[in-house]
């Protein structure tokens, strides 16, 4: 069964996530302590590993950012098409995706991804993709995507999530529902409680 | 203060059917640890040294009778009797269960209040000053600001996940009582040339492993953009602050790492997208909040009671309290009243069920049916009329809560420490006791004047050691308890960060060293000088040798 929710509802997965290869995991440590996240800007792959990604011949399929930026004239049909969409960890640069096509509405869907719930960064990147932006098509999370997170990522701008795949999406859907009346402002509901309800 | 209305009551309920499924799915196993840690956290809950420890908002330190009855029931109910204020202005609840604190949550929502983002790396609770409203140097009343600020912040979607906890302090006072220099932001009110509320943002400030004082990003903001900017500062943040190391990852590292101005040039940018959006605050919003913080409906009353001054004169005991523990207040023939809970070798900060319904009680009958927390871990009646004051002594004395040392050497600002805490390195109680039983002797207290003595049993400084005038640091030493003794910090418009003196003392010793630390301040104060000023004038430098002398010579014996 999909473990999607679109639109409040679990739906199947037309697209196909084209990830990189395994490249050479360097563990980094501090104080004896593994390091878990990435800082925003840091290198995220190898250009070995973006050559050596694998596109599917066909369908509809959401690649690595720094695979269409190195190998925009093989993907450019795909785009065109409709096929094609971009996906980007939170570690990376927002602008760059944005450089990276002459109108960001050309993408049909755009997915980031998040490696650890912790990661609070993909909120803001799902803010400023609606609001500064205004990017109107699918933004999807995956990765460590969990119930918990899902108010945040629907107020943050996310209308598609892929749950993680050991928990089960049914319950996820609930916490949608979490609070009615938030009290700021946001990207959902960009109207803070005082603009809304006479109190 | 400030009264819940329908959407406020359903975000709190919300929140604890939320909470409570979320324990549910813990404890079915459906959760690991590590899935259920910032959950819990973003809910107050810990997992501590001998069970779990709770922290219940206290916004801005206001509470009503009403709400500290229901603490100390809960308290007496869920727990062994007895909380502990924070240096936060929170409540601390050290024995909950696990499963009982959804329980708990729904008790507190029935009188508004909540544990929501009291730990976690998101907006915590905000602070301010506990006289706020009643200060006679209070320029602005930022309670209004504030709790439109908790309001705001509350499940901010943006700011769920920060990289690091992150601390707002409003202040409205000519002197600052709210540290805003040692938060990550701090807002500082005043009127500008137009007559117009503002504010001075202070950013990237922190006790901490790496204490720092904040600097000012932005010396006039116009009050309706508070939210607006502060989202643009701590995007900038969510986004650049570090995540790969939780030692680095508090603001001030970032703020220091590109430099305020290039901060500033980062945040404005962000700033300018925003500026003006949604989040502005109305003219309308901010009526409809300070409605709620009005002036209390005060007699007309002479500056002087007969009763009160023939009190004073003929009752030493009395005075004394007075001296230390009334503070002078705007609205005449009124007092602010400060009920001690550091009495000589007890926890500081903590009180009992039995006193909380005291405390609870003296406030509907004497102070409208409010108090404050501080974050010097007392409480305070703000609204008390000078007639009243006997009255309120006499209940406060017989309940353990009018010990005269307000400001004073062993109104001790301390973190619960290696006792309850597992971050700790250190035990943070017993070293408070021992000190407040080496200066028992009221006259000797009274005669060494004012002085902030503030102890951590960790560099994560929640007893803000860095800003005690004598401030005392717990550090771990080959796996035993050694502390690290700092002079010269202080809290206010003209913060400071202590010096550490030298090497490491062995618990035992302690009472011993501020005894000498005192010592070398007696002998070398001028008349007008408190403890602080001697350290400026005359640098630790005679304090390190008599300290460190005294224990050569022991050595040597």
């Amino acid at each position: 069964m999909s473990n999607l929710i679109r639109n409040n509802a679990i739906v199947n997965d037309e697209w196909t996530t084209v990830t990189l290869p395994a490249g050479e995991e360097v563990v980094r440590k501090q104080a004896g302590k593994v390091v878990m996240f990435k800082l925003t800007g840091e290198q995220s792959c190898t250009p070995e590993q973006i050559a050596a990604t694998v596109i599917p011949a066909s369908g509809k399929i959401i690649v690595p950012l720094s695979v269409w930026l190195a190998r925009k004239a093989e993907l450019a049909p795909r785009l065109a098409k409709g096929e094609l969409g971009i996906w980007l960890a939170t570690h990376e640069v927002l602008e760059s995706l944005i450089d990276a096509v002459d109108d960001i509405n050309q993408l049909p869907i755009i997915a980031v991804f998040v490696e650890r719930f912790a990661d609070g960064r993909i909120f803001s990147i799902g803010t400023l993709l609606r609001t500064r932006y205004s990017y109107k098509n699918e933004l999807r999370a995956f990765g460590d995507v969990l119930r918990d997170q899902l108010f945040f990522l629907k107020r943050s701008g996310f209308d598609s999530y892929l749950i993680r795949a050991d928990r089960s999406a049914e319950d996820a859907l609930a916490s949608l529902q979490d609070f009615s009346q938030p009290y700021q402002g946001a990207v959902d509901e960009t109207q803070p409680v005082w603009r809304r309800v006479q109190r | 203060m400030y009264k819940y209305d329908e959407i406020d009551q359903a975000i709190v309920d919300q929140r604890v059917d939320q909470y409570r499924d979320q324990v549910r799915r813990f404890l079915a196993g459906e959760l690991s640890d590590e899935e259920f840690r910032p959950l819990r956290l973003q809910n107050g809950l810990y997992i501590q040294r001998h069970a779990p420890m709770l922290r219940i908002a206290v916004p801005y330190g206001t509470l009503s009778s009403r709400q500290l009855h229901k603490l100390g029931d809960i308290a007496q109910r869920y727990d062994r009797g007895y909380g502990h204020f924070s240096t936060r202005q929170n409540l601390q609840l050290n024995w909950p269960k696990l499963e009982d604190t959804p329980d708990i949550l729904a008790e507190l929502a029935t009188v508004q209040m909540h544990a929501i983002q009291t730990s976690g790396n998101c907006i915590r609770n905000i602070t301010t000053d506990q006289f706020a409203g009643v200060a006679p140097d209070e320029v602005i009343d930022p309670r209004a600001v504030a709790e439109i600020i908790r309001q705001w912040s509350t499940f901010h979607p943006e700011f769920a996940l920060l990289p690091r906890k992150f601390k707002i302090a409003v202040s409205g006072t000519k002197q600052d009582r709210a540290i805003v220099q040692a938060h990550d932001i701090g807002l500082e009110f005043y009127y500008d040339d137009q007559q117009k509320m503002a504010i001075k943002v202070w950013v990237g400030g922190g006790l901490g492993r790496t204490p720092i004082l904040g600097s000012v990003i932005r010396e006039h903001l116009e009050w309706q953009h508070i939210l607006t900017y502060c989202e643009a500062i701590i995007r900038v943040y969510n986004l650049h602050g570090r995540r790969d190391n939780s030692f680095k990852a508090r603001i001030k590292i970032l703020a220091k790492a590109l430099g305020i101005d290039e901060f500033r040039r980062q945040v404005d940018e962000e700033w300018q997208h925003l500026k003006d959006g949604p989040n502005t605050i109305t003219e309308a919003e901010l009526a409809r909040v300070s409605q709620y913080f009005t002036a209390m409906p005060y007699e007309n009353l002479p500056a002087h009671d007969a009763g009160f001054d023939s009190a004073i004169a003929s009752n030493p005991a009395f005075a004394a309290w007075v001296k230390r523990c009334v503070h002078a207040h705007k609205q005449s023939g009124y007092r602010a009243v400060t009920l001690s809970l550091k009495p000589h070798g007890k926890a500081p900060g903590d009180i009992t069920s039995e006193q909380m319904h005291v405390v609870a009680d003296l406030a509907e009958k004497y102070s409208f049916g409010e108090l404050r927390a501080s974050h010097e871990q007392n409480l305070i009646l703000t609204d008390v009329k000078l007639s009243d004051l006997y009255s309120v002594w006499e209940v406060a004395r017989a309940n353990g809560l009018a010990t005269p040392n307000i400001g004073l050497l062993t109104d001790i600002i301390c973190c619960p420490g290696g006792d309850f805490c597992s971050l700790a390195n250190a035990k943070s109680i017993p070293i408070a006791e021992a000190i407040q039983m080496q200066f028992d002797n009221l006259d000797y207290l009274h005669d060494i004047g004012e002085l902030e003595l503030n102890i951590s049993g960790c560099m994560n400084a929640c007893g803000h050691h860095h800003v005690g005038h004598i401030g005392i640091l717990g550090v771990d030493k080959d796996g035993s308890e050694w502390y690290q003794v700092t002079l010269g910090g202080k809290q206010g418009n003209d913060a400071s960060l202590g010096t550490v003196i030298g090497r490491a003392f062995a618990a035992e010793e302690m009472p011993g060293v501020v005894q000498r630390l005192i010592e070398v301040y007696l002998r070398e104060r001028t008349d007008e000088e408190r403890f602080i000023d001697t350290v400026r004038r005359i640098g630790i430098t005679p304090f390190k040798e008599h300290v460190y002398a005294k224990q050569e010579e022991a050595t040597h014996v």
